[in-house]
């Protein structure tokens, strides 16, 4: 049973992270296209942990652990780049 | 393992995938960008915290032993999910050139913090302060 969900999950979020791709390519300003990103790091994540879960092996946790916290930095930094013009001032 | 965590599991999987899928629905959907922050920002993150959980669940249930990655890393993107979406607000603000003008009173002597440069008291240090962007002093 957990197989059949994990193969919903996986359609599921590949759908998700296509919706994603579509807000990125077409995004008409260009906070549009972070948050886009932002969220396809998000989907990515549940994605490898699924993943994890049909291996049946924890190695992809420092993965997903690491994708999440790179995720966070590179919004903040690409954030604070369009704020100031400067990542550290 | 148990039918019912088997159960359980799937469910949490289920769930999780479908707000997911709404939470990029919504990205796509929702007509600007204020609106579409609400989307990713919520249904997507606590669609992950489904799946991580029932990841957690699970190998609680096939090696019996508990593990804890899991739990940091929902708790990490939770914590780090509002402090994107407000970063993204606040770029969008600026990058839009709205005067301060046009939002309403905030019934004290500070402005939006959003627009207005810090206080002289609160600034420590006028090296802080004097590379805030120009806005309107405090009165």
């Amino acid at each position: 049973m957990i197989d059949h969900a994990l193969l919903f999950g996986f359609f599921a979020v590949s759908l998700a992270l296509l919706l994603n791709l579509w807000r990125l390519v077409s995004g008409p300003t260009v906070m549009d296209r972070v948050l886009a990103i932002d969220t396809m790091v998000i989907n990515a994540i549940a994605l490898i942990i699924l993943f994890g879960i049909q291996q049946r092996t924890t190695v992809y946790f420092e993965a997903a652990l690491l994708l999440a916290m790179f995720g966070f930095i590179s919004t903040v930094a690409y954030c604070r780049f369009m704020l100031r013009g400067d990542v550290i001032e | 393992m148990p039918f019912v965590l088997e159960l359980f599991i799937s469910l949490l999987i289920v769930i999780g995938a479908v707000f997911i899928v709404v939470g990029s629905l919504g990205l796509i959907k929702l007509p600007d960008l204020m609106t579409r922050l609400h989307a990713p920002t919520k249904a997507t993150t606590l669609g992950v915290g489904g799946a991580l959980i029932a990841s957690m669940l699970y190998f609680f249930g096939a090696e019996g032993s508990l593990s804890i990655h899991e739990v940091l890393i929902t708790a990490f993107l939770f914590l780090t999910a509002p402090v994107t979406a407000h970063f993204i607000a606040k770029a969008h603000l600026h990058l839009q050139g709205r005067e301060a003008s046009e939002l309403p009173p905030t019934g004290r002597d500070l402005g939006w913090s959003t627009f207005d440069a810090a206080p002289r008291e609160c600034a420590a240090g006028d090296k802080v302060a004097g590379g805030v962007k120009p806005g309107r002093e405090p009165s």
